[in-house]
């Protein structure tokens, strides 16, 4: 189409005009871009700077060094050693299964660790550290440190795990350390982040639990760049956080160890305490476990031959078991009757081998009965129509605050996990707990410490110290935290005549050293360190009449569960008192036999402060102690090791 | 002695043509890429390579490409525009059938020696083809009924076909520089502002009708619609990069954190950061003041354009130069409009700075064309 001139013209004006129209919009546009521009980049700048560093800075926790435990000498009880893992990185190690298998002809690995490392390294970020094995062997390390060319991404990797050295001897006081699990941090209204950190240990049981906040210190933290997909880039900056507090505990390891070898394989339990401070110098339960186990996250097998165990390692006897404490409470009836002003001088009670106390009859353990006794023949005795006269006297209530006051039936301040209150029971407790008035027989009963009357072996520790000293000493366990000496609780006078004391002490005196005591056999002969104590035997079933007519089956010809329990207290020197011990043998059949021995031996390694001279015991007795204290030398306490033998 | 002066002296011809392009423009496109090749060799963490080296070579091809174009007299090229146009079309539709999936996208061919992306072609043929249509048109059927079907039918091929790979920034380029060509060739106003009302119309009708009986799209493509329009709603998933992006450009400040400086795209926060994304890793290290410059240079270009084609008595020419100008800055203008979160992610990357071969190639043929038509004005 031919076009005009005047055409041209004419297009070629609209065009400008509609040129310049849309050129002054795009450049209004541009305009606009360019506020919108500002206002991000100047007028927001600030807000949007924030968000870039909060973008790229994480802040990463450094856990804590947890503080280590000493015995009252220095002795290390738990500490932090470095533990080996192995670590793969997917991005370097290129093909994984390759490398997993050359590394499992190099070191024994789990088929169920490779599955699962195999498992991990699929879900996580090729460059985070994959964990293939935990608690390697010094030596599988540096074998993988050798053959590093051949294992492209596997490095080993260093950390601190708890190890307790003394092994199995403190399983109980000490208890041990786990990684955190969801059932701990549901019982942590709001837990610290620092429990969050993968593999950070935490106490379970014992004082490690209790004494959690000390021991565990304050986490640290790093701010780390990372980069979108959470690689970290550098370290920005670190503050070190503070380890936790080191702690002294008031046991001896040396006695500690000695007593746990002397229970052996028994279902028993022994406590020694310091009759000055209260320092617990030795709290054993038998039989014990290795703690480092539960560390390391202890095997099905393991944990279920331990809970299956009829004897119970797992327990802790001396503060969670309750025993009747038979014959061991006279003391403290005795002490209720002489407080009361009801035995007399020369006072002296008939035992015909029963008492008939409203229609029913109780029996003295000796069938024959003690005839014409006193009170110091019979503590010496133990004759028990003795205490069943004194009780009905006096009654319950005094009887039942006497206990008390010897530190029965009240719950001891001690950190270690479930400590038992024990039970010294009075008409109104029996009244709140079975709805039924308290009757004659049940004073009876608790009168040779049987019926309602439970007691820790910590509690009757507690009261041959208080009986001692005829002061309110309390258990200590914790020495010192971070050097600092913790107060020693209680200690002041009982407030009982000294009198009356004086003719407790005499008498148990007479049970132990007295030819016709029932602790004759393990009497101390070393004059400078005899002993004073108490034998109990406890039932742990009712002897029908039927069986009584047809004569009392022998403890040894019952089932272990239903045997009677051992029981032993004592203090010594008896002039000067320095230690006091509780035995519980659990059914260890009678005291004298099972447990007195056994107190003896603890009492006489506490006074000499090790292995004690054979002259210290009767000298028909030398030969066999020898032997023994040739076996227990033999005992010593298991070096622990670190690292799991994957063998 | 002006440069404006000088030419309007004398024609030239042969090599003493290079003399007269519009070298202005040529020196804006020259110092953009340059910005372009700096933030590439920033993301790669100081390093040439991958993109830097292959960026400046390319640039390489297409200025002497751009040059090679000029030096053609503009009247030949103008005789190509029909069958450039159909060409165009063709290859889209080969695309169709044969092309490559690529980012869930059929958008090449793979020629063996490159990949050719037809869509970026189709802009410029498009552009070519309906400066051609006016050119040819008698100035006072503009408005006729008729001869307006014509060229909206010319653009609606090519945007639905480029619609389908699915690339709906380009399409939308397309369409609003078609619309463009058509406004500045002088249609009359009530088409436009028939289209607009439409348009308006039924998008108010559809979202009326959310929620009621006679709902017109399913609710799913609502939502999809509202994070569309509002990645806020999805901080995570749509709103990330959009989110990142406003990070990276707001934490710049004044001056910026420096050359090499910038944690959002140094530690992969960024997405896309050497293609679409590429403008808010410059804002994030020169700052405003960097950002600013860059949108001043390329405001720069289309004044220049501009006056070019108001001087150039060819309607052809003038119709061309205005085109290629439109495209140009619709390109940056959503791709910026984009990152600064003004506009839906849709994918359009910066012209002449992100890395890509067929876009910067396609741009320096266009800006060819327009050196070509500035060459042989009328004078």
């Amino acid at each position: 189409m031919k076009k005009t001139r005047a055409e041209t013209d004419f297009s070629h004006r609209r065009i400008s005009r509609r040129a310049a129209l849309l050129g002054g919009a795009q450049l209004l546009f541009i305009g606009g871009l360019a506020a919108r521009m500002r206002f991000l980049q100047v007028d927001q700048a600030d807000q949007f700077r924030l968000l870039a560093e909060e973008n790229r800075i994480n802040v990463r926790l450094i856990p804590p060094s947890r503080g280590e435990v000493f015995d009252r000498n220095g002795t290390r009880l738990a500490q932090n050693a470095p533990s080996y893992r192995i670590v793969i990185v997917r991005e370097d190690a290129g093909d994984t299964d390759e490398v997993l298998h050359r590394l499992s002809q190099i070191i024994p690995l789990a088929p169920e660790d490779i599955e699962r490392t195999k498992d991990e390294l699929k879900r996580s970020p090729s460059f985070l550290p994959v964990t293939i094995a935990e608690d390697v062997r010094w030596e599988d390390i540096s074998r993988v440190s050798v053959n590093a060319p051949a294992l492209p991404g596997v490095t080993p990797e260093v950390g601190l795990s708890r190890v307790y050295p003394q092994g199995s001897d403190f399983a109980h006081v000490l208890g041990y350390v786990g990684p955190v699990s969801d059932y701990d941090l549901e019982k942590i209204a709001d837990p610290e982040p620092v429990l969050r950190i993968p593999r950070f240990q935490i106490g379970k049981v014992g004082v490690e639990t209790k004494l959690e906040p000390v021991l565990r210190g304050k986490a640290g933290a790093k701010r780390v760049e990372v980069n979108a997909a959470g690689r970290v880039m550098r370290e920005l900056d670190r503050r070190e956080g503070t380890p936790g507090s080191d702690i002294q505990l008031t046991i001896d390891a040396k006695l500690q160890g000695y007593v746990q070898a002397r229970l052996d394989q028994e279902s028993a339990s022994a406590v020694v305490i310091d009759c000055e401070h209260g320092d617990v110098l030795a709290c054993a339960s038998a039989p014990t476990f290795d703690p480092n186990l539960f560390v390391r996250g202890i095997s099905v097998k393991d944990y279920s031959s331990l809970t299956g165990n009829k004897y119970r390692p797992l327990a802790s006897k001396t503060v969670q078991g309750l025993y009747p404490p038979g014959s061991t409470f006279k003391m403290v009836t005795a002490m209720a009757a002489l407080e009361a002003g009801l035995i007399g001088p020369d006072e002296t009670v008939y035992c015909p081998g029963h008492l008939t106390v409203s229609g029913r009859r109780f029996h003295c353990w000796k069938r024959a009965g003690h005839g014409w006794v006193d009170l110091q023949t019979s503590l010496k005795r133990s004759c028990d129509v003795y205490y069943y006269d004194l009780a009905i006297k006096v009654g319950i209530e005094k009887i039942s605050d006497m206990a008390r006051r010897f530190g029965l039936g009240i719950k001891h301040d001690v950190p270690m996990s479930a400590v038992a209150q024990g039970l010294a029971p009075n008409m109104e407790w029996k009244q709140q707990t079975y709805g039924q008035s308290w009757r004659v027989g049940d004073t009876v009963n608790v009168s040779i410490g049987q019926g309602f009357m439970l007691a820790s072996p910590m509690q009757l520790a507690v009261m041959s110290a208080r009986i001692a000293t005829g002061r309110a000493v309390e258990p200590r366990l914790i020495k010192s935290v971070d050097g600092v000496e913790q107060p020693s609780r209680g200690g002041e006078s009982l407030g009982m005549n000294e009198n009356n004391l004086r003719k407790m002490r005499r008498a148990m005196n007479a049970v132990v050293n007295d030819r016709r005591g029932t602790a004759y056999g393990s009497r101390i002969i070393e004059d400078a360190m005899r002993m004073a104590g108490k034998t109990g035997t406890s039932q742990v079933r009712n002897i029908t009449a039927a069986e009584r007519r047809a004569g009392v089956i022998r403890n040894e010809d019952l089932p272990w569960e239903r045997r009677d329990h051992a029981l032993f207290v004592n203090f010594a020197p008896i002039e000067a008192p320095k230690y006091a011990v509780a035995v519980v043998v659990e059914h260890g059949g009678g005291g004298s036999k099972a447990a007195a021995p056994i107190a003896r031996d603890i009492t006489l390694q506490a006074l000499y402060g090790g292995q004690p001279p054979l002259e210290a015991y009767p000298a028909k007795d030398r030969e066999r102690i020898e032997e023994q204290q040739e076996k227990l030398r033999g005992m010593e306490p298991q070096a622990s090791f670190v690292g799991r033998d994957q063998a | 002695m002006s440069y404006l002066e000088y030419a309007v002296k004398s024609a030239p011809v042969g090599f003493r043509k290079i003399f007269y392009l519009n070298w202005p423009v040529a020196l804006l496109l020259a110092s953009v890429s340059g910005a372009g090749f700096l933030m590439l060799y920033s993301v790669a963490g100081g390093s040439f390579s991958p993109w830097a080296e292959p960026q400046m070579k390319r640039f390489a091809m297409g200025f002497a490409l751009m040059i090679g174009v000029a030096m053609v007299p503009i009247w030949f090229w103008r005789s190509l525009a029909g069958v450039g146009y159909l060409l165009t079309v063709a290859l889209l539709v080969a695309v169709e059938l044969f092309g490559t999936v690529g980012m869930g996208a059929q958008r090449w061919i793979d020629l063996g020696f490159m990949r050719l992306q037809p869509s970026e072609l189709m802009k410029i043929t498009l552009v070519m083809f309906l400066a051609a249509y006016y050119d040819w048109l008698p100035a006072k059927r503009t408005s006729h009924p008729f001869w307006v079907l014509i060229p909206v039918i010319a653009i609606i091929i090519p945007t639905l076909l480029v619609l389908r790979q699915p690339d709906l920034g380009t399409s939308i380029l397309l369409l609003a520089a078609g619309g463009g060509l058509m406004f500045l060739a002088g249609v009359h106003w009530a088409y436009f502002a028939a289209v607009l009302a439409s348009v308006i119309g039924l998008v108010t009708t559809v979202f009326q009708s959310r929620g009621t009986e006679w709902q017109l799209i399913k609710d799913y493509q609502f939502r999809r619609i509202d994070t569309f329009l509002d990645p806020s709603t999805d901080p995570l998933g749509a709103g990330y990069h959009i989110t990142q992006s406003k990070i990276a450009l707001g934490s710049g400040g004044w001056t910026g954190r420096g050359f090499m400086q910038g944690t959002q795209s140094r530690l992969n926060f960024l997405p896309e950061k050497h293609t679409d994304f590429i403008f808010t890793t410059l804002a994030e290290e020169f700052g405003f003041l960097g950002g600013i410059s860059l949108l001043g240079l390329y405001a720069l270009i289309i004044v220049f354009c501009i006056w070019s084609a108001l001087t150039n008595k060819d309607r052809f020419s003038s119709l061309l130069i205005l085109g290629i100008a439109l495209n140009f800055f619709l390109f940056f203008a959503v791709n910026m409009s984009m990152v600064m979160g003004l506009a839906p992610v849709v994918g359009v990357p910066l012209p002449m700075v992100s890395y890509g071969g067929s876009a910067m190639l396609v741009l320096m043929l266009a800006f060819g064309l327009m050196q070509s038509a500035h060459v042989h004005r009328l004078r």
